[in-house]
């Protein structure tokens, strides 16, 4: 049996699933069923200071597609809007009844030394394993001057990461906002800030849909909307990216990741780990589910390392980072091309008219006994690989790596580019 | 002979009332929608007789867009409704899916045409109209599926339609026909209402051509004549005794069940014996059993491969308690001047010499319904009949110039959508031919 105990900034869990901190780890109620339910750790809900923040009525919008409900989800909820005082009171006594979790506590103050130094004496008292600055939340905090406001400008990131690195002792978690063109430079703020790890993403700015008869974007709140935070399946692709720039950055690379965005099971759990998360958090897909959903993530990455001899975590944390490089460095003389399967098709024509109408006419259709027989023209095939994803029969089409005489060449070197170097 | 009251009312209303297919609701309509691929050259298209865009609708029912949906059917099918209910689909669009090959489950393509059709029926949403009206007069003989999908393609096109059915209701099998707990709630005459609607087309009820006027007459009056008449006829075992009564034609038991006000009162013999394999053999079947018949045997004289019914009816069939019995030709009917006691059967497999009697009250022919030329006066005189089928070409049209026929009359019964699709050609090469 793999091993799945996870250590992150020196944090430790018996897994790397965590809740990230958003409704389902608002108060010691969902945490501690949570915990029951098998979750490694959570990052509480964002305190804030006092009074507590007030939250609109109607607060969440979703993207469904084809029948799929919350491929993409959205909100406009701010940090908790509880009192600090009964949050820290319940913080404390889950991490006494559940010693060997990991309890990080997301924060979101002011951009003040004073405020972070004051709300990091109270989490600390709390006993909790670390804290997460929040300098992600894309909507009305960063009106307040928080949040993405302080995330989009890396000299606040590398300011507020060290005073609270100056006064606390506990691991500090820098968590980054994607509403922002490259990532890179907010990772390099919070190292140089003394940041310990940082986790990403936050949500990214959106709006999910416009309600045609309100004419307003949804949630509607009294006929008006507002953008909100995208999460969910639907922004798992613009996560992996930024992790792995991340990851693959001379400037931050070996730094401890705690890998967010869409992550829906072990899958993709097992995707964000092998391109640098040491451990992963997840929000919306517990939303859509609720807790039990930790059950397969934790069996199922336990068989898959079982079935890749991988024995603990770190034998593939950050495994296909070195394989993700920039688009210069591809070999330009690799060539594959797709194979149809004649078996497993089952007529639709769904690859030809991709090919025919949008793709490079690679794709013959000949009606045969009332069927259309559907064939590859091998020589005009450039190995895009649309046909493959568009067909709706698993392994139907596969894409043939073929054998190559010539060798390596990347655009660096090819003699169409002005700046190649030979 | 027969007991009425066997069942209760209520029972009776239970099993002739309620769909058996019910429609789907808002959430399963949305989920069967996005099963469907939008496959290039879909196989279903090429599967439906009418050829309805079926990609293009189920498409538009999953972007919410179910007035489009429903154009795109009504379009090319003016009675997508009716076919929605009655068509056979697992032989039809469904069998082309392309869903089959790779799950064994096509998707529910008969289901999604009847959620558009229905949406756009109780909108009231009246989408087709008259468009450069020509002051032409078309003759429509027989109001069936077949005349009334050429007389709407017709007015629609701007011509001045006449229908002339024989009958007290319009419809054809579609008010007469049909099993009952496929069409509920009346509604092949709300489909006809709404087929009418678009104004252009007047009705003569109870017009019986043949006796009531003439193929000449017709000729000297209108621009062109399309024939929809169907199938008057009933194929005969050619058995003695073959009137004694309890031995009756299926259809017409079936057209008088359609009418029918109270069930209760429909009379019917405890042991029903139904010969025959296409669909009016099954569908008398179930509904004996359904009226409450002890026992109902059908007979057919070759294998179920061998059956017109699709294994879907025949399955349906025997879940309401239908006996088939294969390999068997009805040899000898015995019986009285009151009424008919068993019908004796010999096996039709060779090297069998098997004879068999099933006991009976009732016996049920369906083995086909026939055209009578001589019913339609002086037709054969201007036009070519062979095999008690009117002749016609790819574009429906007869041997006489102007005279297109449609529909059972010419294929000797098929399906309503089959029917549909005549009047709907026969209609563009009456346009074509007059412009
Ligand atoms: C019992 C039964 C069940 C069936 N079930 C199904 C089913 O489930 N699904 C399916 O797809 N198909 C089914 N069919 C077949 C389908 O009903 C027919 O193929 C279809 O109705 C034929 O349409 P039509 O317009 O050609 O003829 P009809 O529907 O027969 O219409 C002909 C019309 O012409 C009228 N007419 C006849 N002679 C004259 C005259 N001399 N003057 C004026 N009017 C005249 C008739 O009164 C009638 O109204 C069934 C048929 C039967 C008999
Ligand atoms: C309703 C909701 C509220 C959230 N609140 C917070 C928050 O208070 N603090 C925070 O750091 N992130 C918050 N998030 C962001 C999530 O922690 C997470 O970064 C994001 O949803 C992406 O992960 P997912 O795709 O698994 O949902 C919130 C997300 C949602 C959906
Ligand atoms: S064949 Fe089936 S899946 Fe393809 S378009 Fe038709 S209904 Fe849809």
């Amino acid at each position: 049996m793999a091993d799945l105990t996870c250590k992150i900034a020196g944090v430790k869990s018996p897994n790397p699933f965590w809740l990230a901190s958003a409704p389902p780890t608002d108060k010691a109620y969902n945490v501690i069923r949570a915990f029951k339910a098998g979750w490694g750790g959570v990052v509480w809900k964002t305190l804030g200071e006092d009074p507590p923040v007030v939250n609109v009525s109607s607060r969440y919008g979703a993207v469904e597609y084809n029948g799929q409900r919350m491929m993409g989800f959205n909100n406009i909820e701010l940090i908790s809007d509880r009192p600090l005082a009964l949050n820290l009171e319940e913080i404390k006594a889950v991490k006494k009844e559940w010693p060997d979790r990991a309890l990080i506590v997301s924060l979101m103050v002011p951009c003040n030394e004073l405020s972070w130094k004051n709300i990091l004496k109270k989490v600390e008292e709390t006993n909790a394993d670390g804290v997460e600055l929040n300098f992600g939340c894309p909507h009305g905090m960063s009106e307040r001057g928080m949040g993405s406001a302080v995330g989009q400008v890396p000299e606040y990131i590398e300011m507020v990461t060290r005073w609270c690195k100056t006064h606390t002792q506990m691991p500090v978690f820098v968590k980054l906002t994607p509403n922002i063109s490259d990532i890179r430079k907010p990772a390099r703020a919070a190292k140089a800030g003394g940041a310990d790890a940082i986790s990403l993403i936050n949500t990214i700015n959106s709006i999910t849909r416009v309600d045609l008869d309100q004419m307003a974007p949804e949630p509607v709140v009294d006929g008006k909307g507002t953008h909100g935070g995208y999460c969910g399946p639907a922004v798992k692709p613009i996560a992996l990216n930024m992790v792995s720039e991340i990851s693959r950055d001379p400037a931050t690379r070996g730094m401890a990741i705690s890998g967010i965005g869409g992550i829906s099971n072990w899958r993709d759990a097992a995707e964000f780990m092998a391109l640098g998360s040491t451990s992963v958090q997840v929000c919306t897909a517990a939303m859509h589910y609720g807790f039990k959903i930790v059950d397969d993530m934790i069996e199922g990455l336990s068989h898959w390392m079982d079935e890749k001899k991988y024995r603990k975590l770190s034998d593939f944390v950050g495994a296909a980072t070195p394989n993700t490089t920039d688009w210069q460095y591809l070999n330009l003389n690799f060539k594959t091309i797709a194979k149809i399967d004649q078996t497993k098709c089952i007529g639709c024509g769904l690859c030809y008219i991709a090919c025919e109408d949008t793709s490079h006419q690679s794709i013959s259709v000949k009606a045969q006994n009332r069927k259309n027989i559907f064939e590859v023209i091998e020589e005009e095939c450039v190995g895009c690989n649309l046909c493959a994803h568009v067909c709706p029969v698993q392994d139907c089409i596969t894409m043939i790596p073929q054998e190559s005489k010539k060798p390596y060449l990347n655009w660096t070197e090819h003699p169409n580019n002005p700046q190649s170097k030979i | 002979m027969g007991e009425p009251g066997a069942l209760s009312p209520k029972q009776l209303e239970e099993n002739f009332c309620k769909d058996i297919h019910p429609p789907l609701n808002l959430n399963q309509a949305s989920i069967e929608a996005s099963r469907c691929y939008f496959c290039y050259d879909a196989p279903c298209i090429k599967a439906c007789p009418t050829e309805i865009n079926i990609p293009s609708f189920i498409r538009k029912i999953s972007t919410g867009n179910l007035k489009g949906a429903a154009i795109d059917i009504l379009s090319e099918n003016i009675f997508g409704g009716a076919c929605a209910r009655v068509c056979p689909v697992e032989t039809l669009c469904e069998e082309g899916c392309v869903r089959n090959t790779a799950e064994d489950k096509p998707v529910a393509i008969g289901l999604l045409q009847r959620h558009a059709t229905d949406w756009l029926f109780e909108k009231k949403i009246q989408p087709f109209e008259r468009k450069n009206l020509k002051q032409k007069r078309i003759a429509v003989v027989g109001a069936g599926p077949a005349g009334l999908s050429c007389a709407h393609r017709l007015a629609v096109l701007g011509y001045d339609v006449i229908v002339f059915e024989a009958k007290k209701k319009l419809g054809g099998l579609n008010e007469y026909g049909l099993a009952p707990y496929k069409m509920v709630n009346d509604f092949a005459q709300k489909e006809i209402a709404f087929i009418l609607e678009v104004g252009g087309i007047k009705v003569e009820l109870e017009k019986e051509f043949g006796r009531d006027f003439s193929m000449a007459e017709l000729r000297k009056e209108f621009e062109a004549v399309f024939l929809g008449v169907g199938l008057s006829g009933v194929n005969a075992l050619k058995l003695e005794s073959e009137n004694m009564p309890g031995v009756l034609n299926a259809v017409d038991f079936i057209s008088d069940l359609r009418q029918t006000k109270n069930l209760s009162a429909v009379a019917l013999g405890k042991r029903v014996v139904v010969i025959g394999g296409g669909s009016t053999a099954i569908d008398i079947a179930v509904e004996s059993k359904r009226l409450g018949a002890s026992s109902v045997t059908l007979v057919y004289r070759r294998g179920f491969s061998e059956m017109k019914a699709t294994s879907v009816e025949i399955e349906f069939a025997q879940n309401n308690g239908v006996l088939i019995e294969t390999w068997a030709r009805a040899k000898k009917l015995i019986g009285n001047s009151k009424g008919i006691s068993s019908v004796e059967f010999e096996r039709t497999q060779s090297g069998s010499s098997e004879i068999f009697t099933l006991p009976c009250d009732t016996l049920f022919k369906a083995i086909g319904q026939i055209l009578i030329p001589e019913k339609l006066g002086d037709v054969k005189e201007f036009l070519e009949i062979t095999n008690g089928r009117i002749l016609v070409n790819d574009e429906r049209r007869t041997t006489l110039k102007n005279v297109f026929a449609g529909g059972d009359c010419v294929n000797g019964g098929k399906l309503t959508v089959v029917s549909v699709q005549d009047g709907k050609v026969a209609a563009e090469a009456i346009h074509k031919e007059l412009s």
